[in-house]
Protein backbone atom coordinates (compact mmCIF):
# COMPACT_ATOMS: atom_id res chain seq x y z
CA UNK A 1 0.00 0.00 0.00
CA UNK A 2 2.77 2.45 0.94
CA UNK A 3 4.56 1.40 -2.24
CA UNK A 4 1.53 2.48 -4.29
CA UNK A 5 1.39 5.76 -2.37
CA UNK A 6 5.07 6.36 -3.13
CA UNK A 7 4.51 5.72 -6.85
CA UNK A 8 1.50 8.10 -6.85
CA UNK A 9 3.41 10.87 -5.08
CA UNK A 10 6.32 10.34 -7.47
CA UNK A 11 4.08 10.44 -10.55
CA UNK A 12 2.23 13.50 -9.26
CA UNK A 13 5.21 15.64 -10.17
CA UNK A 14 6.29 13.73 -13.27
CA UNK A 15 2.86 13.88 -14.93
CA UNK A 16 2.63 17.64 -14.70
CA UNK A 17 3.35 19.70 -17.77
CA UNK A 18 6.72 21.38 -17.51
CA UNK A 19 10.19 20.43 -16.35
CA UNK A 20 10.10 18.66 -12.95
CA UNK A 21 13.57 19.99 -12.15
CA UNK A 22 12.39 23.56 -12.75
CA UNK A 23 9.29 22.95 -10.61
CA UNK A 24 11.35 21.41 -7.81
CA UNK A 25 13.90 24.18 -7.90
CA UNK A 26 11.27 26.88 -7.50
CA UNK A 27 10.55 30.10 -9.33
CA UNK A 28 13.73 31.90 -8.27
CA UNK A 29 16.26 29.21 -9.18
CA UNK A 30 19.20 29.78 -11.54
CA UNK A 31 19.77 27.49 -14.53
CA UNK A 32 22.81 25.95 -12.77
CA UNK A 33 20.63 24.94 -9.81
CA UNK A 34 18.06 23.42 -12.15
CA UNK A 35 20.79 21.49 -13.99
CA UNK A 36 22.11 20.25 -10.66
CA UNK A 37 18.70 18.93 -9.61
CA UNK A 38 18.20 17.33 -13.03
CA UNK A 39 21.50 15.46 -12.72
CA UNK A 40 20.82 14.59 -9.08
CA UNK A 41 17.43 13.00 -9.81
CA UNK A 42 18.60 11.45 -13.09
CA UNK A 43 15.81 13.19 -15.00
CA UNK A 44 17.45 12.42 -18.35
CA UNK A 45 17.15 8.68 -17.68
CA UNK A 46 14.12 6.36 -18.05
CA UNK A 47 11.19 6.90 -15.67
CA UNK A 48 11.71 3.62 -13.85
CA UNK A 49 15.33 4.47 -13.01
CA UNK A 50 14.26 7.93 -11.89
CA UNK A 51 11.82 6.28 -9.53
CA UNK A 52 14.58 3.99 -8.24
CA UNK A 53 16.82 6.95 -7.47
CA UNK A 54 14.01 8.87 -5.82
CA UNK A 55 12.70 6.01 -3.66
CA UNK A 56 16.27 5.17 -2.62
CA UNK A 57 16.66 8.70 -1.31
CA UNK A 58 13.26 8.65 0.41
CA UNK A 59 14.05 5.36 2.17
CA UNK A 60 17.24 6.83 3.60
CA UNK A 61 15.23 9.78 4.91
CA UNK A 62 16.34 12.24 2.23
CA UNK A 63 13.20 14.07 1.10
CA UNK A 64 15.14 16.76 -0.75
CA UNK A 65 15.69 20.43 -0.03
CA UNK A 66 12.91 22.92 0.57
CA UNK A 67 13.69 25.88 -1.65
CA UNK A 68 11.44 28.14 0.38
CA UNK A 69 12.71 27.34 3.87
CA UNK A 70 16.23 26.51 2.63
CA UNK A 71 16.63 23.40 4.80
CA UNK A 72 16.13 19.64 4.43
CA UNK A 73 12.48 18.67 4.16
CA UNK A 74 13.03 15.87 6.68
CA UNK A 75 14.44 18.35 9.23
CA UNK A 76 11.57 20.72 8.50
CA UNK A 77 8.99 18.02 9.17
CA UNK A 78 10.75 17.03 12.40
CA UNK A 79 10.69 20.67 13.57
CA UNK A 80 6.96 21.02 12.97
CA UNK A 81 5.99 17.66 14.43
CA UNK A 82 5.40 18.58 18.08
CA UNK A 83 2.39 20.91 17.74
CA UNK A 84 0.65 18.63 15.25
CA UNK A 85 1.25 15.52 17.30
CA UNK A 86 0.02 17.24 20.48
CA UNK A 87 -3.09 18.56 18.72
CA UNK A 88 -3.93 15.18 17.18
CA UNK A 89 -3.33 13.25 20.40
CA UNK A 90 -5.47 15.59 22.50
CA UNK A 91 -8.22 15.52 19.85
CA UNK A 92 -8.31 11.72 19.74
CA UNK A 93 -8.35 11.62 23.55
CA UNK A 94 -11.29 14.04 23.78
CA UNK A 95 -13.16 12.37 20.92
CA UNK A 96 -12.90 8.83 22.29
CA UNK A 97 -13.67 9.92 25.86
CA UNK A 98 -16.84 11.69 24.73
CA UNK A 99 -18.03 9.62 21.77
CA UNK A 100 -17.79 6.06 23.10
CA UNK A 101 -19.86 6.57 26.28
CA UNK A 102 -22.39 8.74 24.42
CA UNK A 103 -22.74 6.24 21.59
CA UNK A 104 -23.16 3.35 24.02
CA UNK A 105 -25.76 5.22 26.09
CA UNK A 106 -27.66 6.21 22.95
CA UNK A 107 -27.81 2.58 21.88
CA UNK A 108 -28.84 1.50 25.38
CA UNK A 109 -31.78 3.90 25.33
CA UNK A 110 -32.46 3.40 21.62
CA UNK A 111 -34.98 5.97 20.34
CA UNK A 112 -34.80 8.02 23.54
CA UNK A 113 -33.98 11.72 23.80
CA UNK A 114 -30.23 11.14 24.11
CA UNK A 115 -30.29 8.93 21.04
CA UNK A 116 -32.17 11.50 18.98
CA UNK A 117 -29.97 14.34 20.23
CA UNK A 118 -26.81 12.41 19.42
CA UNK A 119 -27.98 11.51 15.91
CA UNK A 120 -28.92 15.14 15.29
CA UNK A 121 -25.56 16.27 16.61
CA UNK A 122 -23.70 13.83 14.40
CA UNK A 123 -25.38 15.08 11.20
CA UNK A 124 -24.61 18.61 12.33
CA UNK A 125 -21.03 17.64 13.17
CA UNK A 126 -20.51 16.32 9.65
CA UNK A 127 -21.94 19.46 8.09
CA UNK A 128 -20.47 22.38 10.00
CA UNK A 129 -17.06 23.09 8.48
CA UNK A 130 -14.12 22.97 10.87
CA UNK A 131 -13.15 26.58 10.31
CA UNK A 132 -16.66 27.93 10.82
CA UNK A 133 -16.82 26.04 14.09
CA UNK A 134 -13.36 27.32 14.98
CA UNK A 135 -14.42 30.94 14.55
CA UNK A 136 -17.64 30.35 16.45
CA UNK A 137 -15.67 28.95 19.39
CA UNK A 138 -13.03 31.70 19.25
CA UNK A 139 -15.77 34.29 19.26
CA UNK A 140 -17.63 32.69 22.16
CA UNK A 141 -14.89 31.32 24.42
CA UNK A 142 -11.97 33.63 23.73
CA UNK A 143 -13.56 36.95 22.81
CA UNK A 144 -16.87 37.02 24.73
CA UNK A 145 -15.90 34.99 27.78
CA UNK A 146 -12.15 35.60 27.67
CA UNK A 147 -11.37 32.16 29.07
CA UNK A 148 -8.72 31.04 26.62
CA UNK A 149 -6.16 32.70 24.33
CA UNK A 150 -7.38 33.42 20.78
CA UNK A 151 -4.50 31.94 18.80
CA UNK A 152 -0.92 30.79 18.92
CA UNK A 153 1.11 27.98 20.36
CA UNK A 154 3.50 27.54 23.29
CA UNK A 155 6.01 24.69 23.30
CA UNK A 156 5.43 22.06 25.94
CA UNK A 157 9.00 22.56 27.19
CA UNK A 158 8.37 26.28 27.83
CA UNK A 159 5.20 26.06 29.90
CA UNK A 160 2.92 23.10 30.20
CA UNK A 161 -0.04 25.16 31.43
CA UNK A 162 0.15 27.66 28.57
CA UNK A 163 0.71 24.78 26.15
CA UNK A 164 -2.53 23.20 27.31
CA UNK A 165 -4.43 26.50 27.31
CA UNK A 166 -3.49 27.14 23.69
CA UNK A 167 -4.35 23.65 22.62
CA UNK A 168 -7.73 23.08 24.27
CA UNK A 169 -9.84 25.14 21.88
CA UNK A 170 -8.25 23.76 18.67
CA UNK A 171 -8.64 20.21 20.00
CA UNK A 172 -12.30 20.71 20.88
CA UNK A 173 -12.90 22.23 17.44
CA UNK A 174 -11.26 19.34 15.69
CA UNK A 175 -12.85 16.66 17.85
CA UNK A 176 -16.45 17.56 16.92
CA UNK A 177 -16.48 15.81 13.54
CA UNK A 178 -14.50 12.93 15.01
CA UNK A 179 -16.99 12.59 17.86
CA UNK A 180 -19.81 12.53 15.32
CA UNK A 181 -18.12 9.73 13.41
CA UNK A 182 -17.13 7.55 16.39
CA UNK A 183 -20.42 8.04 18.25
CA UNK A 184 -22.39 6.95 15.18
CA UNK A 185 -20.45 3.72 14.78
CA UNK A 186 -20.39 3.02 18.54
CA UNK A 187 -24.15 3.42 18.66
CA UNK A 188 -24.70 1.14 15.67
CA UNK A 189 -22.38 -1.64 16.85
CA UNK A 190 -23.50 -1.55 20.49
CA UNK A 191 -27.07 -1.65 19.24
CA UNK A 192 -26.26 -4.76 17.26
CA UNK A 193 -24.48 -6.38 20.23
CA UNK A 194 -27.43 -5.60 22.52
CA UNK A 195 -29.66 -7.72 20.31
CA UNK A 196 -27.54 -10.85 20.87
CA UNK A 197 -28.59 -13.79 23.00
CA UNK A 198 -25.76 -13.40 25.50
CA UNK A 199 -27.14 -10.02 26.52
CA UNK A 200 -30.46 -11.63 27.38
CA UNK A 201 -28.57 -14.28 29.32
CA UNK A 202 -26.55 -11.66 31.19
CA UNK A 203 -29.70 -9.76 32.09
CA UNK A 204 -31.50 -12.97 33.04
CA UNK A 205 -28.84 -13.87 35.53
CA UNK A 206 -29.41 -10.49 37.16
CA UNK A 207 -26.25 -8.58 36.24
CA UNK A 208 -26.44 -4.81 36.81
CA UNK A 209 -27.29 -2.89 33.62
CA UNK A 210 -24.01 -0.98 33.64
CA UNK A 211 -22.05 -4.22 33.64
CA UNK A 212 -24.19 -5.64 30.84
CA UNK A 213 -23.61 -2.50 28.79
CA UNK A 214 -19.86 -2.21 29.34
CA UNK A 215 -18.57 -5.75 29.80
CA UNK A 216 -20.95 -7.52 27.46
CA UNK A 217 -22.21 -5.10 24.80
CA UNK A 218 -19.41 -2.54 24.51
CA UNK A 219 -16.62 -5.13 24.70
CA UNK A 220 -18.17 -6.98 21.78
CA UNK A 221 -18.51 -3.77 19.79
CA UNK A 222 -14.83 -2.87 20.21
CA UNK A 223 -13.57 -3.98 16.80
CA UNK A 224 -15.75 -1.71 14.61
CA UNK A 225 -15.09 1.19 17.01
CA UNK A 226 -11.32 0.70 16.72
CA UNK A 227 -11.68 0.48 12.94
CA UNK A 228 -13.55 3.76 12.66
CA UNK A 229 -11.01 5.51 14.90
CA UNK A 230 -8.38 4.43 12.38
CA UNK A 231 -10.37 5.50 9.32
CA UNK A 232 -11.12 8.81 11.03
CA UNK A 233 -7.39 9.63 11.10
CA UNK A 234 -7.76 10.73 7.46
CA UNK A 235 -10.45 13.24 8.45
CA UNK A 236 -8.29 14.25 11.40
CA UNK A 237 -5.31 15.01 9.15
CA UNK A 238 -7.51 17.11 6.88
CA UNK A 239 -8.84 18.90 9.94
CA UNK A 240 -5.34 19.52 11.28
CA UNK A 241 -4.47 21.44 8.11
CA UNK A 242 -7.46 23.75 8.58
CA UNK A 243 -7.34 24.04 12.37
CA UNK A 244 -3.66 24.93 12.50
CA UNK A 245 -4.31 27.62 9.93
CA UNK A 246 -7.13 29.21 11.89
CA UNK A 247 -5.42 29.04 15.29
CA UNK A 248 -1.97 29.97 13.94
CA UNK A 249 -0.31 26.81 15.24
CA UNK A 250 3.09 26.26 13.61
CA UNK A 251 2.64 22.56 12.86
CA UNK A 252 2.66 20.28 9.83
CA UNK A 253 -0.77 21.40 8.63
CA UNK A 254 0.33 25.01 8.56
CA UNK A 255 3.51 23.89 6.80
CA UNK A 256 1.42 22.18 4.10
CA UNK A 257 -0.54 25.34 3.37
CA UNK A 258 2.57 27.53 3.41
CA UNK A 259 4.34 25.10 1.09
CA UNK A 260 1.43 25.13 -1.38
CA UNK A 261 1.21 28.91 -1.34
CA UNK A 262 4.97 29.11 -2.00
CA UNK A 263 4.73 26.25 -4.55
CA UNK A 264 7.46 24.49 -2.58
CA UNK A 265 7.16 21.04 -4.16
CA UNK A 266 9.83 19.09 -2.26
CA UNK A 267 8.02 20.06 0.95
CA UNK A 268 4.56 19.24 -0.46
CA UNK A 269 5.79 15.81 -1.56
CA UNK A 270 7.45 15.20 1.80
CA UNK A 271 4.42 16.19 3.86
CA UNK A 272 2.03 14.06 1.78
CA UNK A 273 4.34 11.05 2.07
CA UNK A 274 4.70 11.60 5.80
CA UNK A 275 0.95 11.98 6.48
CA UNK A 276 0.12 8.93 4.34
CA UNK A 277 2.76 6.92 6.14
CA UNK A 278 1.31 7.87 9.53
CA UNK A 279 -2.22 7.08 8.35
CA UNK A 280 -1.29 3.63 7.02
CA UNK A 281 0.92 2.85 10.04
CA UNK A 282 -1.83 3.72 12.54
CA UNK A 283 -4.34 1.60 10.66
CA UNK A 284 -1.88 -1.29 10.65
CA UNK A 285 -1.47 -0.95 14.43
CA UNK A 286 -5.23 -0.95 14.83
CA UNK A 287 -5.50 -4.09 12.70
CA UNK A 288 -2.97 -5.72 15.02
CA UNK A 289 -4.90 -4.55 18.11
CA UNK A 290 -7.87 -6.71 17.04
CA UNK A 291 -6.02 -9.61 18.61
CA UNK A 292 -6.51 -8.01 22.01
CA UNK A 293 -9.98 -6.64 21.35
CA UNK A 294 -11.38 -9.90 20.05
CA UNK A 295 -9.59 -13.08 21.24
CA UNK A 296 -11.17 -15.05 18.36
CA UNK A 297 -8.99 -13.16 15.86
CA UNK A 298 -5.59 -14.73 15.23
CA UNK A 299 -2.97 -13.62 12.72
CA UNK B 1 -44.12 9.63 -4.84
CA UNK B 2 -42.95 7.43 -2.01
CA UNK B 3 -39.62 9.27 -1.80
CA UNK B 4 -41.28 12.41 -0.54
CA UNK B 5 -43.01 10.58 2.29
CA UNK B 6 -39.62 10.61 3.96
CA UNK B 7 -39.19 13.71 6.12
CA UNK B 8 -35.45 13.96 5.55
CA UNK B 9 -35.82 13.84 1.77
CA UNK B 10 -38.53 16.51 1.93
CA UNK B 11 -36.54 18.81 4.20
CA UNK B 12 -33.29 18.41 2.29
CA UNK B 13 -34.78 18.96 -1.15
CA UNK B 14 -36.90 21.94 -0.07
CA UNK B 15 -33.85 23.72 1.39
CA UNK B 16 -31.78 22.89 -1.69
CA UNK B 17 -34.45 24.10 -4.10
CA UNK B 18 -34.64 27.35 -2.13
CA UNK B 19 -30.85 27.75 -2.35
CA UNK B 20 -30.96 26.97 -6.06
CA UNK B 21 -33.63 29.64 -6.57
CA UNK B 22 -31.51 32.12 -4.60
CA UNK B 23 -28.54 31.29 -6.80
CA UNK B 24 -30.47 31.65 -10.06
CA UNK B 25 -32.36 34.76 -9.01
CA UNK B 26 -29.34 36.44 -7.41
CA UNK B 27 -29.28 39.40 -9.88
CA UNK B 28 -32.90 40.35 -9.04
CA UNK B 29 -32.71 40.09 -5.27
CA UNK B 30 -31.37 43.58 -4.60
CA UNK B 31 -27.77 42.60 -5.15
CA UNK B 32 -25.07 44.56 -6.91
CA UNK B 33 -22.20 43.14 -8.95
CA UNK B 34 -20.26 41.15 -6.28
CA UNK B 35 -16.92 42.51 -7.50
CA UNK B 36 -17.95 46.15 -7.11
CA UNK B 37 -16.33 48.07 -4.28
CA UNK B 38 -16.37 51.55 -2.86
CA UNK B 39 -13.68 52.94 -0.61
CA UNK B 40 -16.26 55.04 1.22
CA UNK B 41 -18.25 51.97 2.28
CA UNK B 42 -15.54 49.88 3.89
CA UNK B 43 -16.27 47.71 6.93
CA UNK B 44 -19.96 48.57 7.29
CA UNK B 45 -21.94 46.59 9.81
CA UNK B 46 -24.95 44.55 8.64
CA UNK B 47 -27.93 46.72 7.73
CA UNK B 48 -25.99 49.98 7.40
CA UNK B 49 -26.41 51.97 4.24
CA UNK B 50 -23.62 53.42 2.19
CA UNK B 51 -22.82 53.92 -1.44
CA UNK B 52 -21.27 51.86 -4.15
CA UNK B 53 -19.57 52.82 -7.40
CA UNK B 54 -20.82 50.98 -10.49
CA UNK B 55 -18.64 49.98 -13.41
CA UNK B 56 -19.77 53.12 -15.24
CA UNK B 57 -18.29 55.21 -12.42
CA UNK B 58 -21.70 56.18 -11.09
CA UNK B 59 -22.15 56.27 -7.31
CA UNK B 60 -25.44 54.84 -6.08
CA UNK B 61 -26.98 54.43 -2.64
CA UNK B 62 -27.02 50.85 -1.39
CA UNK B 63 -28.10 49.14 1.83
CA UNK B 64 -25.50 46.57 2.96
CA UNK B 65 -27.81 43.88 4.41
CA UNK B 66 -24.89 41.75 5.59
CA UNK B 67 -22.38 44.57 5.88
CA UNK B 68 -19.33 45.12 3.72
CA UNK B 69 -15.74 43.89 3.70
CA UNK B 70 -12.48 45.80 3.95
CA UNK B 71 -12.62 46.71 0.26
CA UNK B 72 -16.16 48.04 0.58
CA UNK B 73 -17.78 45.15 -1.28
CA UNK B 74 -21.33 44.04 -0.46
CA UNK B 75 -21.24 40.79 1.54
CA UNK B 76 -24.91 40.06 0.77
CA UNK B 77 -24.27 40.11 -2.99
CA UNK B 78 -21.09 38.12 -2.63
CA UNK B 79 -22.75 35.44 -0.49
CA UNK B 80 -25.66 35.10 -2.91
CA UNK B 81 -23.41 34.81 -5.95
CA UNK B 82 -21.21 32.45 -3.93
CA UNK B 83 -24.19 30.07 -3.75
CA UNK B 84 -23.85 29.58 -7.50
CA UNK B 85 -20.20 28.56 -7.23
CA UNK B 86 -20.77 26.20 -4.30
CA UNK B 87 -23.75 24.39 -5.82
CA UNK B 88 -22.00 24.09 -9.17
CA UNK B 89 -18.75 22.76 -7.67
CA UNK B 90 -20.68 20.27 -5.52
CA UNK B 91 -22.73 18.95 -8.42
CA UNK B 92 -19.87 18.89 -10.91
CA UNK B 93 -17.44 17.17 -8.54
CA UNK B 94 -20.05 14.53 -7.71
CA UNK B 95 -20.71 13.89 -11.41
CA UNK B 96 -17.00 13.66 -12.26
CA UNK B 97 -16.29 11.30 -9.34
CA UNK B 98 -19.33 9.15 -10.23
CA UNK B 99 -18.41 8.99 -13.93
CA UNK B 100 -14.83 7.88 -13.34
CA UNK B 101 -15.77 5.66 -10.41
CA UNK B 102 -18.53 3.90 -12.37
CA UNK B 103 -16.27 3.11 -15.32
CA UNK B 104 -13.45 1.95 -13.05
CA UNK B 105 -15.78 -0.03 -10.79
CA UNK B 106 -17.58 -1.75 -13.68
CA UNK B 107 -14.25 -2.66 -15.24
CA UNK B 108 -12.77 -3.95 -11.99
CA UNK B 109 -15.87 -5.95 -11.16
CA UNK B 110 -16.47 -7.40 -14.59
CA UNK B 111 -13.03 -7.72 -16.18
CA UNK B 112 -11.28 -9.93 -13.65
CA UNK B 113 -7.70 -9.39 -14.92
CA UNK B 114 -8.03 -5.67 -14.29
CA UNK B 115 -9.39 -6.07 -10.77
CA UNK B 116 -6.13 -6.58 -8.85
CA UNK B 117 -3.99 -3.78 -10.32
CA UNK B 118 -6.83 -1.26 -10.47
CA UNK B 119 -7.94 -1.81 -6.88
CA UNK B 120 -4.34 -1.52 -5.61
CA UNK B 121 -4.10 1.91 -7.22
CA UNK B 122 -7.43 2.87 -5.62
CA UNK B 123 -6.18 1.65 -2.23
CA UNK B 124 -3.15 3.88 -2.68
CA UNK B 125 -5.28 6.92 -3.45
CA UNK B 126 -7.45 6.18 -0.40
CA UNK B 127 -4.36 6.06 1.81
CA UNK B 128 -3.69 9.73 1.10
CA UNK B 129 -6.05 12.04 3.03
CA UNK B 130 -8.53 13.68 0.62
CA UNK B 131 -7.61 17.23 1.48
CA UNK B 132 -3.92 16.60 0.71
CA UNK B 133 -4.66 15.17 -2.75
CA UNK B 134 -6.86 18.14 -3.54
CA UNK B 135 -4.24 20.61 -2.29
CA UNK B 136 -1.46 18.91 -4.25
CA UNK B 137 -3.44 18.84 -7.51
CA UNK B 138 -4.48 22.47 -7.14
CA UNK B 139 -0.89 23.45 -6.36
CA UNK B 140 0.46 21.71 -9.46
CA UNK B 141 -2.06 22.96 -11.98
CA UNK B 142 -2.82 26.45 -10.59
CA UNK B 143 -6.34 26.97 -9.37
CA UNK B 144 -9.24 27.49 -11.76
CA UNK B 145 -12.82 26.22 -11.65
CA UNK B 146 -12.16 22.97 -13.62
CA UNK B 147 -8.95 22.23 -11.68
CA UNK B 148 -10.68 22.66 -8.34
CA UNK B 149 -13.58 20.42 -9.40
CA UNK B 150 -11.21 17.68 -10.57
CA UNK B 151 -8.97 18.07 -7.53
CA UNK B 152 -12.00 17.54 -5.26
CA UNK B 153 -13.34 14.64 -7.33
CA UNK B 154 -10.11 12.59 -7.45
CA UNK B 155 -10.05 11.48 -3.78
CA UNK B 156 -13.71 10.42 -4.08
CA UNK B 157 -13.21 8.16 -7.12
CA UNK B 158 -11.87 5.16 -5.12
CA UNK B 159 -14.94 5.11 -2.86
CA UNK B 160 -17.29 5.07 -5.85
CA UNK B 161 -15.15 2.43 -7.54
CA UNK B 162 -15.28 0.19 -4.47
CA UNK B 163 -19.05 0.59 -4.19
CA UNK B 164 -19.69 -0.15 -7.88
CA UNK B 165 -17.25 -3.07 -7.88
CA UNK B 166 -18.92 -4.72 -4.89
CA UNK B 167 -22.35 -4.25 -6.49
CA UNK B 168 -21.13 -5.69 -9.78
CA UNK B 169 -19.66 -8.74 -8.05
CA UNK B 170 -23.12 -9.48 -6.61
CA UNK B 171 -25.14 -8.64 -9.69
CA UNK B 172 -22.96 -10.59 -12.14
CA UNK B 173 -24.07 -13.81 -10.46
CA UNK B 174 -27.74 -13.06 -11.15
CA UNK B 175 -29.53 -15.36 -13.62
CA UNK B 176 -30.37 -12.55 -16.06
CA UNK B 177 -26.67 -11.71 -16.45
CA UNK B 178 -25.85 -15.38 -16.96
CA UNK B 179 -28.58 -15.52 -19.58
CA UNK B 180 -27.17 -12.49 -21.38
CA UNK B 181 -23.68 -14.00 -21.34
CA UNK B 182 -24.88 -17.31 -22.76
CA UNK B 183 -26.66 -15.41 -25.57
CA UNK B 184 -23.28 -13.98 -26.55
CA UNK B 185 -23.98 -10.36 -25.52
CA UNK B 186 -20.81 -8.24 -25.72
CA UNK B 187 -19.16 -7.40 -22.38
CA UNK B 188 -19.69 -3.64 -22.79
CA UNK B 189 -23.42 -4.12 -23.34
CA UNK B 190 -23.72 -6.36 -20.28
CA UNK B 191 -21.83 -3.86 -18.14
CA UNK B 192 -23.73 -0.74 -19.16
CA UNK B 193 -27.08 -2.27 -20.21
CA UNK B 194 -27.67 -4.95 -17.60
CA UNK B 195 -25.49 -4.22 -14.59
CA UNK B 196 -25.31 -0.41 -14.45
CA UNK B 197 -29.09 0.20 -14.15
CA UNK B 198 -29.11 -1.91 -10.99
CA UNK B 199 -26.50 0.25 -9.30
CA UNK B 200 -28.40 3.53 -9.69
CA UNK B 201 -29.99 3.73 -6.23
CA UNK B 202 -26.80 3.27 -4.14
CA UNK B 203 -24.92 5.56 -6.52
CA UNK B 204 -27.50 8.30 -6.07
CA UNK B 205 -27.02 8.09 -2.30
CA UNK B 206 -23.23 8.09 -2.63
CA UNK B 207 -23.36 10.98 -5.10
CA UNK B 208 -25.32 13.08 -2.63
CA UNK B 209 -22.70 12.55 0.06
CA UNK B 210 -19.91 13.39 -2.40
CA UNK B 211 -21.76 16.58 -3.28
CA UNK B 212 -21.87 17.64 0.38
CA UNK B 213 -18.22 16.81 0.84
CA UNK B 214 -17.24 18.67 -2.34
CA UNK B 215 -19.01 21.86 -1.24
CA UNK B 216 -17.19 21.63 2.08
CA UNK B 217 -13.81 20.93 0.52
CA UNK B 218 -14.13 23.76 -2.01
CA UNK B 219 -14.82 26.18 0.84
CA UNK B 220 -11.85 24.81 2.79
CA UNK B 221 -9.50 25.18 -0.20
CA UNK B 222 -10.66 28.71 -0.88
CA UNK B 223 -10.46 29.55 2.81
CA UNK B 224 -6.87 28.36 2.98
CA UNK B 225 -6.09 30.54 -0.02
CA UNK B 226 -5.24 27.66 -2.34
CA UNK B 227 -8.68 27.30 -3.97
CA UNK B 228 -10.47 29.40 -6.55
CA UNK B 229 -8.86 32.76 -7.39
CA UNK B 230 -9.67 35.45 -4.83
CA UNK B 231 -11.68 37.58 -7.28
CA UNK B 232 -14.36 34.89 -7.65
CA UNK B 233 -16.93 35.33 -4.88
CA UNK B 234 -17.10 31.97 -3.10
CA UNK B 235 -18.05 31.40 0.53
CA UNK B 236 -14.52 30.24 1.30
CA UNK B 237 -12.98 33.30 -0.32
CA UNK B 238 -15.30 35.70 1.53
CA UNK B 239 -14.33 34.07 4.81
CA UNK B 240 -10.63 34.04 3.93
CA UNK B 241 -10.88 37.75 3.23
CA UNK B 242 -12.83 38.41 6.41
CA UNK B 243 -10.75 36.31 8.80
CA UNK B 244 -8.05 38.99 9.12
CA UNK B 245 -10.40 41.30 10.95
CA UNK B 246 -12.64 38.67 12.45
CA UNK B 247 -12.28 40.15 15.93
CA UNK B 248 -13.68 43.55 14.89
CA UNK B 249 -16.08 42.48 12.13
CA UNK B 250 -17.29 38.91 12.64
CA UNK B 251 -20.08 39.26 10.02
CA UNK B 252 -17.64 38.66 7.13
CA UNK B 253 -17.06 35.15 8.41
CA UNK B 254 -20.46 34.61 10.00
CA UNK B 255 -22.85 34.97 7.03
CA UNK B 256 -21.00 32.82 4.47
CA UNK B 257 -20.33 30.32 7.28
CA UNK B 258 -24.04 29.97 8.03
CA UNK B 259 -24.88 29.55 4.33
CA UNK B 260 -22.17 26.93 3.96
CA UNK B 261 -23.26 24.97 7.03
CA UNK B 262 -26.96 25.05 6.06
CA UNK B 263 -26.21 23.92 2.50
CA UNK B 264 -24.01 21.02 3.55
CA UNK B 265 -26.49 20.06 6.24
CA UNK B 266 -29.36 20.03 3.71
CA UNK B 267 -27.40 17.85 1.28
CA UNK B 268 -26.36 15.45 4.06
CA UNK B 269 -29.92 15.15 5.37
CA UNK B 270 -31.16 14.56 1.82
CA UNK B 271 -28.52 11.82 1.51
CA UNK B 272 -29.62 10.17 4.76
CA UNK B 273 -33.24 10.29 3.63
CA UNK B 274 -32.44 8.82 0.21
CA UNK B 275 -30.41 6.07 1.84
CA UNK B 276 -33.23 5.16 4.21
CA UNK B 277 -35.83 5.00 1.41
CA UNK B 278 -33.78 3.54 -1.45
CA UNK B 279 -31.47 1.23 0.40
CA UNK B 280 -32.97 -0.16 3.60
CA UNK B 281 -30.13 -2.67 3.95
CA UNK B 282 -27.53 0.09 4.09
CA UNK B 283 -29.62 2.10 6.55
CA UNK B 284 -29.46 -0.68 9.07
CA UNK B 285 -25.68 -0.84 8.91
CA UNK B 286 -24.84 2.73 9.87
Amino acid sequence: MLGVVAVLVFLLLRLTPGDPAAILAGDAATSEQIALIRADLGLDRPLIIQFGIWIGKVLTGDLGQSFYFRIDVATLIAQRLEPTFALAALTILIAVAVAVPLGALAAWRFGGWLDRALMGFSVLGFSVPVFVLAYLLIWLVSLKLGWLPVQGYVRIADSFLLFLKHLILPSITLSVIYIALIARVTRASVLEALGEDYIRTARAKGLPELRVLVRHALANAAVPIATVIGIGIAILIGGVVVTESVYAIPGLGRLTVDAVLARDFPTIQGVILFFSFVYVAINLLIDLSYVFLDPRIRY
Amino acid sequence: MTLFNNGSVRFGSVVLVLLLLLAIAAPWLGTVDPTLFDAASRDLRPGESGEITTLEGETVKHVFLMGSDSFGRDIYSRVLYGTRVSLMVGLAAALVALAFGVVAGLSAGYLRWLDGPLMRVMDGVMAIPAILIAIAVVALYRASLPTVIIAIAIPEIPRVTRLVRSLVLTIREEPYVEAAVSLGTPAAKIMFGHILPNTVAPLLVQGTYICAFAILLEAILSFLGVGLPADIPTWGNIMAEGRVQFVAYPHNVFFPGVFLAVTVLAVNILGDGLRDTLDPKMAKRV
